[in-house]
This record gives structure tokens, C-alpha cells and sequence, in this order.
């Protein structure tokens, strides 16, 4: 048996950095550093320990939609200990939206061959966190996601996904998508050995005739959303800074009543 | 006058705040008509017709409980195709965004999540986000398809606006991957009585500051001297002082309340993507240079082991 495990990771502008938009109202890449967004590396912890709990042969793919600076992330993730990566880069996808990316990745997850799907939670700079339902949806198999803890046995994932109001037990068949949060377990940094087979790891590039995609259907024009407007929120105005000196609760507790919270 | 279709978040048939939310928002756009799914679902009828839902489409199977996701998703086409909706709102939980974007994608519509307002606009409803840790404020549309779109709590004053509310059964047919993902098992959380901590008014929260999960007593004693939620930084959360589920950040919840109380959190800027757009926001904490200081309406610089019991039982004695 062999299971074959792909894992979508996203580049991301840093964000302790000074993100912002460019005048197409995308996001500016070009003034801020990027990284592979913190919640991949959940994804990429699981499919490692997916694959050393495994009796199968297991191979971790690791694949990413960005431009040339995106092969960083996966290095990153190659170097984690990933087998091989992914990049598909193309001029036409500047600008593509959730429903763009999913395309892209569900095409290039067939191409690739999978069993398993694992995604991070959400990216860091969108934040939407509904990539992994929208490839369930186009791959036509089951959503296994937002979990805190997984595992794969038999041709079947399990795992618990802890929402507001209950803790769930969930089950699925393979093939799969799921998707990690960050309490499934702290990401492994890359070895000093890890970084040098990292290089040695093959990236394969592809681009959208690739994936037999137009043009048309990603990257701005084939979003179905558009930001017509982007501004920057005022700083907030600088509020009252008290020391404490011994009666620093109750000039709290003032305050609070001045601003009819109490 | 459009119709807009708003989904139910419900336990049982008791309605969540957020849902009466969008129902206010509906009706800038369109007439609400509301999908409630599951047990209960009628009993919801009420609740809604209060709020201004015109109609209530109502199913019930066990598929909702025994499945995730997907039956919810099939039900909600089945609405949009009996409808023909201006807009589909569907509340920006974890579970509300998964719906919102499978359902999205198969009516072929563009989606747009976690909106923090919403209005009508020339081109259909234009819907404001708060992105890169609140430092920008966006508006957009859906360009193609009928607009789906998640808002997120506290995104809109719940209004009476009472309405005729006349129950309808929604007739659905489940799709094959509607059994494909099971739950297995089920444990309800332990309810602390509290607000659930998105949709509270108030929330208070601790960090490393607060050193200790025993010490969290310190931080709920003043959340239940102003009936707020208790939140978490990720620090107090990795440490193991609170449950992940109260977590306040990136990775965790985002919540908009009308006070923000932060006691021993420096405010790294994952912590403020989650809690930068609360209304007021004041914070306590040792350190004069913490970073939330800059976003704070009113600060104490203290320790917070001398500063919260105090600021609890002045509020107690303010209370009477």
C-alpha cells in the first residue's frame, strides 16, 4: 500500500511586517517580506506524522500557487521534511480570489495524484479559511477539516474538530481533504541535515496550460468578487495612560463608568 | 421587493444572536427569508417572524446532526433554487463559512467572508471587511452570481421589526457526499454560563501576565462583575492556563464587542488581528512599552495582580 499526501501551503506577506494593498487593490507583495504562512506548517507537521505512524509508503507532496518567491515556502516545507514540491506560477493568476485558488489547486491536486489533502486552518493574510471546503467540493470528496488532532488508518482519516459548542469525533474515507488547526501540534523546525536534502528535493513548475485552465478564469478578471475600495484605518487616537499607585483599579473602574460600562 | 435568504444558526430551535444580526442586515438589501435546518427548526419561526423574516423554510433530517456540513450546503441550494435570492448571508462561524463557500461555488457565485457591515449598492450589496489585522478597511461586491456573503458577530444592532414569519417546509434532496464525512461522536461543551465569547458585548482577557491557569479566577471575577466573556491571548492558551476555544487572535476567535479589556497582554499583532476592532479597548499590564498600549483608549500601567481585584470590586460596589 502507498499513500500519497498532498499538502497546500500558501506564501504569505509577513505580518509583523507593513502589509498593504497595491494600486490594483491586490495585495502588495513587492514592499514586505513573505514566509510560509505559520498555519501550513500545522499542515506539514501532520503529514509528517501521518507518515512516520504509517506502516505505507508514504509520500508527501507539498504544492503552492504564487509567484517566483513562493518557492521559498516550499523549501521551507521541503526542508521540514517534505519528499517534493509543487509551484505553479503564472503572470494571469495576479489578482485571483478563494473560488480562482481552488480551481488552481483542485487541478493541480488530480494532476499530481493524491489520497489525502492537508491544508492549515486558514492563510494568514486572507484569513477566509474556506479553501479546504471549496477543494472538498471541486475534488468531490469528503471535508474533513478544522482539526486538532487526526490520523490515517486503513484507508480512513479520523479526527476531532472542537467548534463552540461541542467536540466532534469525524470520519472519513480516503481520498480526503482535511485541514489542521494550530492546536494539532507544534510544528517541527527544519534540521540543519534538512535544509541541505531540501535542496537536493525536486520543484516542478507549472503554469496554467499545465492545468488546462484559461486565462480568463483566474486572476482579476476571473474573480467573481472585486474590492473597489481599500483604506487604510486611521490610527487610533492616543488614549489615557495612567500609572498605577495603588489606586489604579478604581481610576480604571472610573473610566470604565465615565464610558457607561458600568 | 428581492428576496434575501438568511441562514439560522440555532441550538435547538433557540436563534443566536448573530443570525438576528444579519436579519437587520437583510432587510437593507431585500426581504429576509430565513433556511432553518434540524432539530428544532420550527420552533425558530417565532424568533425570526420578530426580527423581519417574511418567510421561514424549515427541514429536518438527521443527516444535519449525523453529517458534517454538506447536507446543510444541499439544503441551502435547494433554498436558492425555490427562492431565486438577491443574496445569500450566512454568519461567519467556522461551520457558516465552510456552508457558505461550497454552497458559493455550486451556484456558480462569488463569496465574501467575515463582512463587518453591509449595504445595498448600485452593483448589488457592497459589503466592508477589516483585513491585515484591522489596519485596512476594504469594501467589495460579488462580481458574478448571486452575492454569498459571511458577516461576522456584532456586525449590526439586533432590531424588532416583526414580519409574518410564515413557516414553510424546504423540500431537499441530499447529495451523494452529504454522508461522506460522519460524526462519530459528539461532547457538548460545559456551558460556564458566560457569553459565548464572539457575540459578547464585553470581553475580558488575560495573557501571560496572568501567569497561572489558577490565576484566571482573577480575570473571570472581573468578567462576571460585568457579565462579559473571558478571552485568552495565545501565550495564556499554549501554556495551558485556558481552553483553546476562549482563544482571542488570528488563530483563534475574533471578536468586535463594545469593550475590550486586556490584562497582561503585550498585543503582538496576531492578538490584535483578533480584538483591534473593538469598540474601546483599555488595557492593563506591567510593562509601559507593550504594543497594546498604542491602541489602548485608557491604560493602566500596573501589576494586573493589584489593578483587576481592585477594578472587580469597585465595579461590585458601583453595581451595589
Amino acid at each position: 500500500m502507498s499513500l500519497r499526501i498532498v499538502v497546500t501551503v500558501k506564501y504569505v506577506p509577513d505580518a509583523t511586517g507593513d502589509r498593504h494593498f497595491a494600486d490594483d487593490l491586490t495585495v502588495d507583495r513587492d514592499d514586505v517580506d513573505g514566509l510560509l504562512s505559520e498555519l501550513d506548517e500545522y499542515a506539514v507537521e501532520q503529514a509528517l506524522q501521518i507518515s512516520e505512524n504509517s506502516d505505507d509508503d508514504v509520500e508527501i507532496t507539498v504544492l503552492t500557487v504564487g509567484p517566483e518567491d513562493a518557492k521559498d515556502a516550499l523549501r521551507k516545507a521541503l526542508s521540514m521534511g517534505a519528499d517534493k514540491a509543487i509551484h505553479v506560477e503564472d503572470d494571469d493568476l495576479h489578482g485571483t480570489d478563494v473560488i480562482g485558488t481552488s480551481l488552481v489547486l483542485a487541478k493541480a491536486i488530480e494532476k499530481a495524484g493524491y489520497d489525502l489533502v492537508i491544508s492549515g486552518m486558514a492563510s494568514t493574510d486572507g484569513t477566509a479559511g474556506v479553501v479546504p471546503a471549496l477543494l472538498a467540493e471541486r475534488l468531490g470528496v469528503p471535508q474533513v477539516t478544522l482539526l486538532s488532532e487526526v490520523s490515517v488508518e486503513d484507508g480512513t482519516v479520523k479526527g476531532r474538530r472542537d467548534g463552540d459548542a461541542a467536540s466532534e469525533q469525524l470520519e472519513a474515507a480516503l481520498p480526503a481533504v482535511v485541514s489542521v488547526t494550530d492546536q494539532s501540534g507544534e510544528a517541527r523546525y527544519p534540521s540543519f541535515k534538512g535544509i541541505m536534502a531540501a535542496k537536493k528535493k525536486p520543484v516542478e513548475s507549472w503554469d496554467l496550460s499545465d492545468l488546462d485552465i484559461e486565462a480568463e478564469q483566474v486572476g482579476l478578471e476571473g474573480s467573481w468578487t472585486a474590492v473597489d475600495v481599500a483604506n487604510e484605518r486611521p490610527a487610533r487616537t492616543a488614549g489615557t495612560i495612567v500609572k498605577d499607585e495603588g489606586e489604579g483599579g478604581k481610576q480604571l473602574a472610573e473610566y470604565l463608568a465615565s464610558q457607561k460600562f458600568i | 421587493m428581492a428576496e434575501v435568504l438568511v441562514y439560522v444558526d440555532h441550538v435547538d430551535g433557540a436563534v443566536r444572536k448573530p443570525t438576528l444580526e444579519l436579519l437587520t442586515l437583510a432587510r437593507r438589501i431585500g426581504e429576509p427569508v430565513a433556511v432553518a435546518l434540524g432539530a428544532g427548526a420550527e420552533n425558530t419561526a417565532a424568533t425570526l417572524a420578530e426580527h423581519g423574516a417574511v418567510k421561514v423554510l424549515t427541514h429536518d433530517a438527521s443527516e444535519y446532526a449525523d453529517y458534517l456540513v454538506v447536507p446543510k450546503v444541499d439544503a441551502l441550494q435547494a433554498a436558492v433554487e425555490a427562492v431565486s435570492p438577491a443574496a445569500v448571508l450566512v454568519p461567519s462561524s467556522a461551520e457558516g463559512k465552510e456552508v457558505a463557500a461550497r454552497l458559493a461555488l455550486r451556484i456558480g457565485s462569488g463569496i465574501i467572508t467575515d463582512a463587518v457591515d453591509l449595504e445595498a449598492g448600485d452593483e448589488g450589496p457592497v459589503a466592508t471587511q477589516s483585513v491585515f489585522a484591522a489596519s485596512f478597511t476594504t469594501k467589495s461586491r460579488v462580481s458574478t452570481g448571486t452575492p454569498v456573503i459571511t458577516v461576522k458577530p456584532n456586525s449590526a444592532a439586533v432590531e424588532a421589526a416583526p414580519a409574518a414569519g410564515a413557516v414553510e417546509a424546504l423540500a431537499v434532496t441530499f447529495s451523494a457526499q452529504a454522508t461522506g464525512t460522519k460524526v462519530t461522536g459528539r461532547t457538548a461543551r460545559e456551558s460556564t454560563g458566560r457569553p459565548e465569547l464572539t457575540e459578547a458585548a464585553i470581553v475580558v482577557s488575560g495573557g501571560r501576565g496572568v501567569n497561572g491557569a489558577e490565576n484566571f479566577a482573577i480575570i473571570e471575577a472581573l468578567a462576571d462583575s460585568l457579565g462579559a466573556a473571558v478571552g485568552a491571548s495565545r501565550a495564556a492558551v499554549d501554556a495551558g492556563w485556558y481552553p483553546h476555544t476562549n482563544q482571542v487572535g488570528q488563530t483563534g476567535k475574533s471578536v468586535s464587542p463594545q469593550l475590550y479589556i486586556a490584562n497582561g497582554i503585550s498585543g503582538a499583532i496576531q492578538h490584535r488581528a483578533g480584538m483591534q476592532t473593538s469598540k474601546t479597548i483599555v488595557a492593563v499590564n506591567k510593562d509601559a512599552e507593550a504594543p497594546i498600549f498604542d491602541l489602548v483608549d485608557y491604560g493602566v500601567v500596573g501589576d494586573l495582580f493589584d489593578v483587576v481585584p481592585q477594578l472587580t470590586e469597585e465595579i461590585k460596589t458601583r453595581k451595589g
